[in-house]
Order: C-alpha cells, then sequence, then structure tokens
C-alpha cells in the first residue's frame, strides 16, 4: 500500500500522464461522437454498443505510451535509482508502478467506453444503444480491461528495453505491424493470427458481435471465446511482465 | 559501519573494480580517494546495490543494502544530483522518497530547510542550477537522519562557498558520529575534509590510512639551502652522503642547493659544524596532488597524452613527467605546463573553516643559517 501511494505521487506529480488521459479520452470520445453524428438515418440500427468502441484502439497506444513512458524516464533521468535506493526490493517496487498504472489505464479505459457509449447514445437517443445482454457488457465495459492489460505488457517491454524511444518503437511495430502483417503469410497466417495476443484480446470484447465492418475488427474462428481470450491475453501481458521484472533484478540499476 | 570484502565488478571485459576491501568507521569523515576511473563511482553503486557485484560483498553495518527494511532511515546517499525527474519539483520529489519509507512529510520541510531550498522547493527541479541541484540531493540524503551517508564527489562544480558548506556539513554529520564517506579524485580536497583514507587507483586499494599519515609518507620533503661559500656547502653535504642537486641562479633567485630525503635540522647542523653561513634555510614539501600521483603511480586510468587528459583534476599527468626536482619558490608568470607543486594551490584547496592551516604544501623559511624551520 506504501509503495502505491508512491508511485501515485510519482505520476500524478508530473504532467505528461495527465496529457496522455486527456488525449486518450478527448480522441476517443471525440471520433465516436464525429461517427455518431455522421450516421446515415438508414444505418442507424447499426450504431450498437460494440460499434461505439471503434475507436478504443487508438486510445489504447496512447496509454500504453504512457505506460512504457512511466518506466523509461526513470530509467533516462535516473530516478529509477532513486527508486531501488527507497525500496531495493525491486519487484515489490515495481508491481506497486505496475498496479499503479495499470490501474489508472483501466479507469481511463473505463472512461473512455463508457464516454464513447454516452455520447452515441446521447447524439443518436434512437440507435439500439441499450445495454442488456451479457455480450453488449462486454462490448462497452470489457474495454477498459483491455486497457489495463495492454498497460502491463507496455510496462513489461519498458523494463526489458528501458530506452523510451526503443521501447515506444518496437511497441507500435509490434502492434501496427506484427500483429496484421504476420497473419498475412500464406497458409500459416491464419494460424498465427489465432495467437497474437491484441487480436485475442480484442477478441474479448467484440466476440459473438456482427461484423459490420463499423466497430473494432471481429474475426470469426479464434480458438478461445471471450473469457478465454481474455485469459490468454492476460497471461500474455503478466508474461511480459515477469520478463520485465526478472531482467529488473538481474540487471544493474 | 562499512565493510567490502573482496568486492569486484567487471564490465565485460574491463575490471572496473578489482578484490577491495576495506572498512569505513562511523565517527569520521572517510575519503574515498583516486583519479578518475578509479572505481569509486561504481563501488559507491555496489554499496547501495545498485550495481550487483561480480564477485565479493559489502554489508552496511553487517547486513547488505537489499536486506534493509527501510534504508533511507538506515542510509543516504548522493551519488548524482541529476537522480531527479525534471518535471517534478524539488517537494514532490521529496515526499515520494520519503513515503517510500514511511518518514513522515514535516521531515520533507526540515530537510528542505536544512539545505535551504524551501523557497524554490515548489519550482520543477530541472530549473535548478547546479549548486541548488547538489543541495537537493543532499536533502534527499538526510530525509531519513540516517546514521551512514555517502557522498560521491559532492563538491564536483561547486562554487567555493558551496564547497566549504558541503564540507562543513560532514564533519557536522561525523561528529553527531554518523559514517560519512565521501569520493574525491582530488587528494587535496580529501586532506580538508576526510580523517581517513581509502585510496584506490584502477579499481584496485593502495592504501587505507589516516589522512595525515597518508599525506606524510607520500609527500616528501626536501630541503633548500643557500649561503655565500656554495661550492664549499655543496661539498660538505655531499661529503655526509646527502643526495644534493644545484640549482643554478635565476633572474630572481641565486644559485642554490637543494638537498634531499633531509631535514632543516640536519642541513643546518652540518652546516653550523663546518662554520658556513647560510643565507636561506627551507623545507618545502611535495604538493598533495605530487604525492597523489606518485601513491597511484601506474594506477592512473588516463594518462596524459595528447592534451587528453582532463585539464581541471590536474591528476592525469604521469608519475615520471615531472622534473625530480620541482622548482620551489615563485613560478615565472606564464609559466608553461603543469605548476610545479607548492607553487600555486591545487584547483579546490580552499582554506580550511576556522582558518588553520591546512596539511598543503608548506614553506617555511629561516634566513640565518642554523636557525631551524618548524617543521
Ligand atoms: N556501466 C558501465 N559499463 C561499462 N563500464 C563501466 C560502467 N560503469 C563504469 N565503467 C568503467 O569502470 C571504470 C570505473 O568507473 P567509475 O565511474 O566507477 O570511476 P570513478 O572512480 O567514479 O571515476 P570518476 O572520478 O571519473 O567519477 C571506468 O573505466 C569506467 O569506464
Ligand atoms: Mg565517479
Amino acid at each position: 500500500m506504501t509503495l502505491m501511494t508512491v508511485e501515485r505521487i510519482k505520476l500524478f506529480s508530473t504532467r505528461s500522464p495527465w496529457w496522455c488521459m486527456i488525449i486518450t479520452v478527448a480522441l476517443t470520445v471525440g471520433l465516436t461522437a464525429i461517427f455518431s453524428a455522421a450516421t446515415k438515418p438508414d444505418d442507424l440500427s447499426d450504431l450498437t454498443p460494440a460499434v461505439t468502441q471503434f475507436a478504443y484502439n487508438f486510445g489504447l497506444v496512447v496509454m500504453m505510451v504512457m505506460a512504457a513512458l512511466t518506466v523509461t524516464t526513470e530509467y533516462r533521468f535516473g530516478t529509477i535509482r532513486s527508486t531501488f535506493l527507497a525500496v531495493p526490493g525491486r519487484t515489490q517496487a515495481l508491481l506497486a508502478k505496475t498496479a499503479v498504472v495499470a490501474g489508472l489505464a483501466g479507469i481511463v479505459g473505463e472512461i473512455t467506453a463508457v464516454g464513447s457509449w454516452a455520447i452515441a447514445k446521447a447524439i443518436r437517443p434512437d440507435a439500439p444503444l441499450a445495454l442488456d445482454t451479457g455480450q453488449e457488457f462486454r462490448n462497452v465495459f470489457g474495454v477498459g480491461l483491455i486497457y489495463l492489460l495492454a498497460a502491463v505488457f507496455a510496462i513489461g517491454l519498458a523494463l526489458l528495453i528501458r530506452h523510451t524511444a526503443g521501447a515506444i518503437v518496437v511497441m507500435l511495430v509490434y502492434l501496427f505491424l506484427a500483429e496484421s502483417l504476420l497473419p498475412a503469410i500464406p497458409r500459416i497466417g491464419p494460424h498465427i493470427q489465432d495467437w497474437m495476443p491484441f487480436i485475442v484480446g480484442n477478441n474479448f470484447v467484440v466476440a459473438g458481435q456482427l461484423d459490420t465492418g463499423d466497430g473494432p475488427p471481429v474475426i470469426e474462428g479464434l480458438p478461445f471465446g471471450p473469457w478465454g481470450s481474455l485469459l490468454y491475453f492476460a497471461a500474455v501481458c503478466f508474461g511480459l511482465l515477469a520478463l520485465g521484472l526478472i531482467s529488473a533484478k538481474r540487471r544493474d540499476a | 559501519m562499512i565493510e567490502a570484502r573482496g568486492l569486484t565488478k567487471r564490465y565485460g571485459r574491463t575490471v572496473a573494480v578489482n578484490a577491495l576491501s576495506f572498512t569505513v568507521q562511523p565517527g569520521r569523515v572517510t575519503g574515498f580517494l583516486g583519479p578518475n576511473g578509479a572505481g569509486k563511482s561504481t563501488t559507491m553503486r555496489m554499496i547501495l546495490g545498485l550495481d550487483r557485484p561480480s564477485a565479493g560483498e559489502v554489508r552496511i553495518g553487517g547486513r547488505r543494502y537489499m536486506e534493509l527494511k527501510e534504508p533511507l532511515r538506515e542510509v543516504g546517499a548522493l551519488l548524482e544530483a541529476k537522480w531527479v525527474h525534471p518535471n517534478r519539483s524539488a517537494r514532490a520529489h521529496l515526499r515520494w522518497m520519503a513515503a517510500s519509507n514511511r518518514i513522515a512529510a514535516k521531515r520533507v520541510d526540515e530537510v528542505l530547510d536544512a539545505v535551504g531550498l524551501t523557497a524554490v522547493a515548489g519550482r520543477r527541479a530541472g530549473s535548478y542550477s547546479l549548486g541548488m541541484a547538489q543541495r537537493l540531493g543532499i536533502a534527499v540524503a538526510l530525509l531519513g537522519d540516517p546514521g551512514v551517508l555517502l557522498f560521491d564527489e559532492p563538491v564536483n562544480g561547486l562554487d567555493p562557498e558551496g564547497i566549504l558548506w558541503i564540507r562543513q556539513f560532514m564533519h557536522r554529520l561525523a561528529d553527531e558520529g554518523r559514517t560519512v564517506f565521501v569520493s574525491s579524485h582530488l587528494l587535496s580536497e580529501m586532506a580538508l575534509t576526510a580523517q581517513d583514507l581509502v585510496v584506490i587507483g584502477r579499481g584496485r586499494l593502495i592504501a587505507q590510512t589516516s589522512t595525515k599519515s597518508f599525506i606524510e609518507s607520500a609527500a616528501d620533503s626536501s630541503v633548500r639551502v643557500r649561503g655565500p661559500e656554495l661550492a664549499r656547502l655543496h661539498s660538505v653535504l655531499a661529503g655526509q652522503g646527502l643526495a644534493v642537486q644545484e640549482l643554478p641562479a635565476t633572474e630572481d633567485t641565486p644559485a642554490t642547493l637543494v638537498v634531499r630525503g633531509s631535514s632543516t635540522e640536519a642541513v643546518g647542523e652540518l652546516a653550523g659544524a663546518v662554520g658556513l653561513v647560510l643565507h636561506e634555510l627551507t623545507e618545502s614539501r611535495g604538493s598533495l596532488e605530487q604525492a597523489f600521483i606518485q601513491m597511484t603511480g601506474g594506477e592512473v586510468e588516463y594518462q596524459a597524452g595528447g592534451g587528453a587528459a582532463p585539464a581541471s583534476s590536474g591528476l592525469a599527468v604521469p608519475a615520471g613527467a615531472q622534473a625530480p626536482f620541482a622548482p620551489p619558490g615563485p613560478v615565472p608568470a606564464g609559466a608553461p605546463g603543469f605548476p610545479p607543486p607548492g607553487a600555486v594551490p591545487p584547483p579546490g584547496a580552499v582554506p580550511p573553516p576556522g582558518g588553520g592551516s591546512g596539511p598543503a604544501a608548506t614553506r617555511e623559511t629561516a634566513s640565518r643559517g642554523g636557525q631551524e624551520g618548524t617543521q
């Protein structure tokens, strides 16, 4: 608990997390507002809760950058040494950081999700946006969990790479190139796709949803159902974090 | 108390610290002296558990740093003043450090006050001058009121006032019974600050002694003697088996003899015994920096050559590069090269607090034969 207080002070005593949070919310909610307003009356029946979340990946990237920055700036400015001087149990210190940062990302994720849904409902009260089924709840509230786990992923990666530029480049290349290009490889591509963590994580949010081409991409025939997908995604994220923690413990600060 | 046993650190093929063993006692300021690249910072990082030793270990009060429950309450360290997020205020930085070791929040204001940063505590640390950053680093070190304090080159880049302030601060901390371990690459600075010395070169221990005996054993003295019958004086002294060298007359000094390995007493008595009149009888000590270079000898990491030596340290001069007899006395202005020892105070040699004369290069002159220098 003490350590989480420490990480909270650290996180909020600089300005960049605030900017990242504002950008995340503004981006997703703003895009959803434009999208909702631009939907033709004929297509209104397609404006489902899942579709209001079409922009969540943009905010997700910003939150992942913020999470990575909380680690890499500590290495950049040497405050990681101050941290380890104060708390020589490195794993504890970094777990506390992960809890605070990923928790915050989760909260921001929920805010973007609910905000996007609410703004769509406010702009288009006639659209079928009621949250009735479990699937619809998952479509909206599931987004926060993906944010949380993605932040864990980003922290793990940042602990391994340590440099801001390096960590962010690797992260973006992975998200935008690896996850979308590898599945394009003939024959084995589709099998690789089944195990790409962010594709599987996304499946938790959208599983069961019809692919209308508007919402987050829906890929049929993934090996896991929604909750299995979430577990798999969580396992990958925490696996990467574990590698990061081992690296931080082994290497000189 | 800090105890290092066989402490070794390798970075790839460089051996930064090599089987280093030493002890740092409480209640005194212990200097950690070595030329640039000797491994001082690396050793400090290992003491603090930031770097993992390749071999050996170091304990603080019998325990490794990793084993300390709330380490800031036991060990305070200033390694680099810049270990602060530039966009965070000094107060926020201290606040999170205090929270991590469950140190009362009001202690933050106390230490800010102690180092004189209260007025600027809300400003972003990135805007601080070097001296302010250094003070913030000291505030961090003092935060948990620890019994053991480590400072890595705390006076680097500070103005004389700041240097004096830090020096007095460390004396006060030691007087309170704390263990104070402070590194420097300047013996002249350590001579004024530390009672004990741990001297290293190229990662290896060269000496662990009191500062006084290190300086005495290191700085060998010579005697300048001059009189109207110089040739006779020369043969009398040489006849006693003393190493005598004659410095020819220059524009502002008459011809003088320099006797090594003797004392003003011995030379004065020899001259008196044969009834020789003396016009000068002076003892001159080699400067501390020269002594340091001699002691660390081949252990200097970066030898001067092609002007690559860091100009500020004045240390990276190969031991053999200086004339065996450094001419004492005033140097002609604009003399080329390294200033002769004893002529110019080495960088950082500020008079110690209280105005007492430091052990740095001292010369005493007696104008008559038979009279003795007091040293
Ligand atoms: N992280 C590192 N990786 C590789 N080599 C290193 C590392 N840290 C230090 N070294 C090397 O170890 C040696 C000792 O360095 P260290 O910084 O401990 O010296 P120092 O005594 O503090 O010197 P200075 O007076 O310049 O501060 C140097 O040769 C340095 O190049
Ligand atoms: Mg150093």
